[in-house]
């Protein structure tokens, strides 16, 4: 819808409901201008107005404060005064007396137009024309969350039908245009926009402020690098595990502490969420069709959490990876589901590095080497040993590499009695359970309770996937 | 008045495709076997090439880069414009 040009001269819009406005409706017949009023036809009564019945004048010239007078030439405004100010009413109007009975200033009430209750649905009356998407209709007798279920838009949990008022409202958390291009998702390999996303984002109960968020991951995960296509493909049960750093994770409220990777928190689980359906809805990646997982993992729903950067002996996780201090980002892992490091007795930096390094061997089979990467969540009690002791995230990850160096003959098909191994020619080498940039650290859980956390990978590198960091834009 | 959602599709219709006519003979065919890099592929394909050739059809031998992966366009380019026919072995 077009903006409604307004008439040449003066210009006042008012409301009945409004104490200010009706404090000024008597003015209103002192000089020639064109009155709109939001609620009452009627009013005022002492000059003829129009009735912004749609608030359609008062939406498309951003009124927000009631009584507004603005000064209009061949259809541009060229200055506006909101609420009642004396001075700024006698200059506009050119009436040096005008009101000189009322006081100097008395603010004026929210206009209707941005009313909470109205302002979505005045959004989509008005700027729906933004929104591309084919629209699915509803039957009255539809049950509209049983049939998001049956056009096989959910990933097994309800969803936030994607009504326009939702997601025009879900667009305001970002400034990118909505038909703007991010990324080629596979499996289908279609192109999705910023509405595409958005659309998701509502779907998966996302706020607004989450959305570039939200958008930066998906950034992430339909690169080469991570190959979205192979995570989702795979028989193994891993999923984009994406973790959120800079301060714009805690300004939305995202959980770095306490139950981090559990439930509870709404953007760490909408976000992961989010990812998730948009790659089922946009690229087509389901289960059972492309997805080919043999066991898959609930982290596949949403696997999404912040780092604890406050008191982190080893720096962030962005930082490590080349984000700048302030930065937000996100980092996405091809992932599995997170397996408790317990160590209750540790209180020295080599004894706990002991403990880690043995849990880590273990990961996917305690014979598998280098194949896989692991994001390892050292938990804010064990950060405080390597911290005291001075030990930073350089100094911890030499000190588990150097205790993650295993000699062939170990690890050969059918040492131990496992079939499972490297084959007999590596039998007088030394490898390393994981590359060297295999063990991405990262700080995070609640304050209490002496353990970390390992989330094991995929298949690492040029055949498979690799983490990748992407800043999140506004 | 009925309530309107978005479609969070891709809004893709699904392509109904109908299987090519089985080949009357293998004989005058040139049969391109893709190795999708999976470990074992090749001895499932070694004994296919086996078959194929006392069938007296001609074999190409591929292979992709990563199983991981979809193959690159060039090499799906090469084997379309090579083969008649083509049998993928998709996994150990």
């Amino acid at each position: 819808m077009s903006t409604p040009r307004l008439p040449d001269g003066l210009v006042v819009i008012v409301k009945e409901e409004c104490e200010t406005c009706r404090m000024v409706a008597p003015l209103l017949a002192q000089f020639e201008c064109t009155v709109y009023t939001q609620d009452d036809p009627s009013f005022p009564h002492s000059v003829s107005a129009l009735h912004d019945a749609d608030l359609a004048v008062s939406w498309h010239h951003e009124i927000e404060t009631v009584p507004t007078l603005i000064r209009v030439m061949e259809g541009v405004e060229i200055e506006r005064t909101v609420g009642w100010s004396r001075a700024e009413w006698q200059r506009i109007t050119g009436i040096a007396t005008l009101g000189d009975d009322l006081p100097v200033m008395r603010p004026g009430c929210g206009s209707m137009s941005v009313d909470p209750d109205r302002v979505d649905a005045l959004r989509a009356a008005f700027s729906g024309d933004v929104l591309q998407a084919r629209r699915i209709e509803l039957a009255d007798l539809d049950d509209e969350m049983e049939k998001l279920f049956d056009l096989g838009f959910t990933d097994g949990l309800p969803v936030v039908p994607p009504t326009p008022e939702r997601v025009l409202r879900m667009l305001q958390g970002t400034t990118r245009a909505p038909n703007e291009v991010v990324a080629i998702v596979p499996p289908d390999l279609v192109e999705v926009t910023i509405e595409k996303i958005a659309i998701n984002a509502v779907m998966a109960g996302c706020k607004p402020e989450y959305l570039p968020w939200v958008i930066a991951a998906i950034e992430a995960i339909c690169t080469d690098e991570f190959n979205i296509h192979g995570v989702l493909a795979t028989t193994m049960p891993v999923g984009p595990v994406i973790v959120c750093n800079g301060p714009g994770a805690k300004a939305i409220g995202m959980n770095a502490e306490g139950n981090a990777m559990g439930q509870g928190n709404r953007a760490n689980l909408t976000i992961g969420r989010a990812v998730q359906l948009v790659v089922r809805n946009v690229g087509g990646g389901r289960p059972g069709e492309v997805d080919r997982a043999t066991h898959g993992n609930p982290g596949k729903i949403s696997f999404c959490f912040a780092e604890l950067e406050q008191g982190s002996p080893f720096g962030t996780l962005a930082a490590s990876r080349g984000v700048g201090p302030g930065v937000n980002a996100v980092t996405v892992f091809a992932g599995e589901g997170p397996r408790c490091i317990v160590d209750q007795l540790a209180r020295d930096p080599d004894s706990l590095a002991n403990t880690f390094a043995a849990c880590l061997r273990t990961l996917h089979n305690p014979k598998s080497v280098l194949g896989f990467d692991v994001i390892l969540v050292v938990g804010p009690e064990h950060a405080r040993v390597f911290a005291e002791a001075g030990w930073d995230r350089d100094r911890l990850l030499a000190e588990l590499h150097a205790r993650l160096q295993i000699h062939g003959s170990e690890l050969v098909r059918g040492a131990g009695g496992i079939a499972e191994g490297v084959p007999d020619w590596l039998a007088d080498a030394t490898l390393g359970k994981f590359r060297p940039d295999g063990i991405l650290v990262v700080h995070a859980g609640g304050g209490a309770g002496l353990f970390s956390a390992m989330i094991g990978g995929w298949a690492n590198g040029d055949i498979g996937s690799k983490p990748v960091t992407k800043e999140v834009r506004p | 008045m009925s309530k309107l959602l978005l479609d969070p599709t891709s809004e893709r219709r699904v392509a109904e495709r109908t299987r090519l006519a089985r080949p009357a003979s293998l004989s005058d065919q040139v049969i391109g076997l893709l190795d999708i890099s999976k470990p074992r592929g090749n001895v499932f394909l070694d004994r296919l090439e086996e078959r194929l050739l006392q069938a007296g059809a001609q074999v190409k031998r591929y292979k992709k880069p990563t199983f991981t992966k979809p193959a690159p366009v060039d090499l799906r380019h090469e084997i379309a414009a090579n083969c008649t026919l083509v049998i993928e072995a998709l996994a150990d």
